[in-house]
């Protein structure tokens, strides 16, 4: 029954007509073809064209295979994937996609796990997605991380060759995240690097939001393509917009209010971190949109400035309780390695940045005072 | 002729494990080695950097118990510099930590240890009715009803059907070693896939405080979130009614699934109750300060050693002394310019990369030489075993009433005498016991924590020590946390503003360790010793012991230290960690 749609698989498994509308209605939604509507979500009323569109792509796909490599990481994107909590979505990844290899949830381990893959590599040559977890080192020829015997770079590179596309989930495997950082030890590098012959998709973070994993693994389910991407090869649908576009505390920017320090008045009113070294600014991520634990929080919202954790090399950027050190700018993605681009055009407009938010820290001292005096 | 048993990648684990034994004639165990085969080199990436950072970094050890090397990196920069945290700080942290190792607990449980003792393919044959019959006489649990399980079997059947059998396919089904009646294997897939669920929903405290899980924000000298019951952002009454209702949810699972599966499971694997017991040594640093943590009495899991199972011997271990807490690396791939026979404190440690192993690719290991990006942790020159065994045990030697009443009940399950803990199936009932003392203590600490925002007292951050003008020119500490895989040490010294030194040493580093110069076996290693196999191309035994410990083998490796120069193939450094 390898051949059956997903259609057909959730029929078999007892699942309504109706509640396979309501499954691609909230798809719909998740994958941005829609606008959220509850009585969709709840299947209550006739399906509009998005969630059509999603119902009919589920009713002549099988189930996608997915292959999950896990190298210099710390399993955290892996984590965060089972935190997914839009019930729909969570069901519908950990059961309705086959992932066929992953070291961490797989029930068979060693030469079992290992015929396990080379069985996908042979069957769904060219259609199977490949998900990495973890930078690559690629310093002592490799032997700072092997497999089975079998080096990180090797083993990348061999089930690269027979993906039909690649994400590479957290910042590790993006941008070569914490192994990475200077001094880079190990010679590590992020998937890209070494996978040359076509696109990986970035989904950046410490962890990645499982959201906008399970969001940019469904757009390749349903479509069978990765959704469109910018410059960082980043799903612009979630990596469109910087954390202080959207944050909560983004009135008390503007209005020249900061904390000065973890809870004091200013803290506990809920005024802008910036001046504890909030990184919100040069941070494109959904945090302050999609949030975590299904709407709950997020960094900055707990009292944390934000650390920058989807930025290519944040780690490096200056330290994490000072104020906007990191350089204001989009980065691009290079040959060698992540660059700014333009450099002496951002250099200008970070300066003009900094002088505009040095004004608002400035002001916010005195109304500080004045509030407490 | 004895034949060995290659393992790699062992999985259902955090991290890159590998396993080779050799096993006798007679079908025993009877040599083992473990290896952990990858490394990073986070304390090189640490050293210079700011020792408030430092926990930012020392989280990324680790995104499975996430957390606890962050609150080890906070506690050692806060007891360098002699902080004290506000006490509602102290009971934030302790609810983060409390809810750390239940969500950590039942999801080892579940989904990474469980399928060593149920046949997921054998619940097809499962009666539902039997099913729902065993699910209420063992349990309140609400989903139990004939429909329910008859709706899970479904599930299964269609995942088996399809040929597409995904994350459990090729495994163990219907190998001898499983016991479990079809009845109680439906009734365990039903609660993996429950606990999926659930797992997801139990990290809210972590979100709440820590703005997200994993690797949630943490501050030296306190906690981020104010308290303030007039603020929308900060801890206030719509928080804390979310907070409560989470205990009641998480409480609610141990009670009655994790537990009551447990003690359901168990009484089918007594051969276990004699099988993977070890060393025998336990080590424990201490849990849940009640006070400041510098007052080791008012510490619930107390700080202490075991040598031999002599429960009537408790020894206090000392963590900075030179001469008793060391660390070894003749069969590890380090060098010390000292030579591969001295043992070194953290403090005086080094962490040179010098791999020695076969290039890969490679069939197996040279164990006769080095064969572990692990180093070996040793205490008085003694193999330990750190984690809930540990920490059970300690507790039970003290007196502590919840876990004394616990075990007690858990060995008349069984009718096994108490020395049967200390064995692999000990030490997963261990587990269950702990995770209900400490999901309790979510309760009482959630109950101190209103009582003293009542009071006023609203504290939650300690500025005095925050600027580095405020600090010695030099400082040394040690910061130390019972993360849910035993007991973890982090060593700091601190010069000048900056990070020196950073030193771990970590639970699955003792655990998993390689043998020291004398030829010592760690836990991992003496725990195989004599194991069974009916079926050694299949090798679930070995996997039932080695995941009874819950390996995070990211955790284990880290190392070397930011005045290393990069000579090739080796690195080098002179720092420490925990390897």
């Amino acid at each position: 029954m390898a051949d059956e749609t997903i259609y057909q698989y959730l029929q078999r498994e007892g699942v309504s007509r109706r509640q396979f509308l309501k499954i691609c209605g909230a798809l719909a939604v998740t994958l941005g073809i829609s606008e959220a509507s509850p009585l969709l979500a709840a299947g209550l009323t006739r399906p509009t064209s998005p969630t059509r569109l999603v119902a009919e792509a589920l009713a002549s796909k099988p189930r996608v295979p997915v292959m999950w490599l896990n190298f210099q990481d710390c399993t955290g994107c892996t984590e965060a994937l089972t935190r997914s909590l839009s019930p729909t979505l969570t069901d519908l990844v950990l059961n309705k996609i086959t992932i066929d290899y992953h070291e961490t949830l797989s029930a068979a381990s060693g030469v079992q796990a290992d015929e396990n893959k080379r069985m996908m590599m042979e069957t769904y040559a060219g259609q199977y997605l490949l998900v990495v977890e973890g930078s690559v080192p690629t310093g002592a020829n490799g032997n700072y991380c092997t497999i089975g015997g079998r080096t990180a770079v090797d083993l990348l590179q061999e089930a690269a060759a027979g993906a039909a596309a690649v994400i590479a989930t957290g910042n590790c495997a993006a941008f070569g995240g914490i192994p990475m950082a200077q001094p880079n030890p190990t010679g590590a590098v992020p998937a890209y690097q070494l996978i040359t012959d076509k696109p990986v998709a970035h989904i950046p973070g410490c962890p990645a939001i499982p959201e906008a994993f399970t969001g940019t693994l469904v757009n390749f389910l349903v479509f069978g393509k990765l959704p469109e991407l910018d410059d960082l090869n980043r799903p612009i649908t979630f990596y469109g917009t910087t954390v202080h576009d959207r944050c909560l505390r983004r009135p008390f920017y503007e209005a020249g209010k900061f904390a000065n320090s973890f809870d004091d008045e200013g803290a506990r009113k809920g005024w802008c971190l910036y001046k504890l070294g909030c990184k919100g600014p040069t941070t494109y991520n959904a945090c302050a949109g999609i949030k975590w634990g299904g709407g709950l929080s997020f960094p900055i919202q707990s009292g944390h400035p934000c650390l920058g954790c989807s930025e290519p090399n944040f780690w490096d950027n200056g330290g994490f309780y000072q104020g906007q050190s990191a350089p204001i700018g989009r980065p691009t993605l290079t040959a060698a390695g992540v660059a700014l681009a333009a450099g002496a055009v951002i250099g200008v407009a970070n300066a003009g940045v900094n002088r505009l938010q040095k004004r608002h820290a400035d002001t916010d001292e005195e109304t500080t005072e004045s509030l407490s005096g | 002729m004895a034949k060995r048993i290659v393992i790699d990648p062992i999985t259902r684990i955090e991290g890159h494990l590998r396993i080779e034994v050799e096993l006798g004639e007679d079908g025993m165990v009877r040599d083992a080695y473990s290896s952990g085969t990858m490394v990073r080199g986070l304390e090189t990436i640490i050293n210079g950097r700011d020792p408030r950072e430092a926990w930012v970094f020392a989280q990324r050890v680790c995104g499975v118990c996430t957390t606890v090397h962050a609150f080890a990196s906070i506690r050692s920069v806060e007891d360098a510099l002699g902080i004290v945290i506000p006490p509602a700080a102290n009971l934030i942290r302790n609810l983060m930590i409390a809810q750390q190792y239940v969500h950590d607990h039942v999801m080892h449980f579940y989904h990474l240890h469980a399928l060593d003792w149920v046949d997921v393919v054998s619940c097809l044959k499962a009666d539902p009715a039997a099913t729902s019959a065993l699910q209420q006489k063992i349990s309140p649990w609400p989903n139990s009803s004939p429909g329910y399980f008859a709706d899970v079997q479904k599930k299964i059947q269609a995942v088996v059907d399809s040929g597409q059998l995904s994350i459990f396919a090729n495994a163990y089904w219907g190998h001898p070693a499983y016991k479990l009646p079809p009845e109680v294997n439906l009734m365990a897939v039903a609660h993996y896939l429950e606990a999926l669920d659930w797992q997801a929903r139990a990290t809210k405290i972590h979100i709440i405080f820590g703005g997200k899980n994993p690797h949630p924000n943490f501050v030296v000298g306190g906690v981020p979130m104010p308290i303030d019951l007039d603020s929308d952002t900060a801890l206030n009454a719509e928080r804390l009614s979310i907070i409560d209702d989470s205990i009641k949810e998480i409480q609610a699972f141990v009670d009655q699934v994790y537990l009551p599966d447990v003690l359901a499971i168990a009484p089918f694997y007594k051969d276990y109750a004699g099988i993977g017991g070890g060393l025998g040594n336990f080590l424990t640093w201490g849990e849940f300060p009640s006070g400041d943590i510098r007052d080791l009495k008012t510490l619930m899991v107390p700080r202490v050693a075991i040598l031999g199972g002599d429960l009537n011997n408790l020894i206090e271990p000392d963590p900075n002394d030179a001469s008793m807490m060391q660390e070894f690396i003749a069969h590890s791939w380090y060098q010390y310019q000292g030579g591969d026979q001295i043992g070194l404190h953290p403090w005086q440690g080094e962490t040179t990369f010098n791999f020695t192993g076969p290039e890969a690719p490679y069939e197996q290991l040279n164990v006769e030489g080095k064969y572990s990006w692990l180093k070996a942790p040793r205490w008085n020159n003694t193999p330990m075993e750190v984690g809930p065994l540990a920490r059970v045990l300690a507790m039970y030697a003290t007196g502590h009433a919840q876990t004394k009443e616990l075990v007690d009940l858990t060995l008349k399950t069984l009718d096994a005498p108490a020395s049967a803990l200390i064995s692999t199936l000990g030490r997963t009932a261990a587990r269950a016991i702990e995770t209900k003392v400490f999901s309790d203590a979510l309760r009482t600490t959630y109950d101190d924590l209103v009582t003293r925002i009542k009071a006023g007292d609203t504290k939650t951050f300690n500025s005095e020590k925050w600027e580095p003008i405020s600090w010695p020119a030099s400082a040394k500490g040690f910061g130390f946390m019972e993360a849910p895989r035993g007991a973890l040490g982090h060593w700091i010294v601190i010069e000048n503003g900056k990070t020196a030194n950073y030193q771990m040493v970590v639970p699955t580093t003792w655990n998993a360790t390689p043998r020291d110069p004398q030829g010592q076996l760690g836990a991992y290693e003496s725990s195989l010793i004599g194991t069974p196999m009916a079926k050694p191309e299949w090798p679930l035994e070995i996997l039932r012991t080695i995941h009874s410990f819950d390996p995070c083998m990211a955790c284990a490796i880290h190392l070397t230290d930011a005045g290393g120069e990069d000579l090739g193939d080796v690195a080098v450094g002179l720092s420490v960690c925990g390897v």
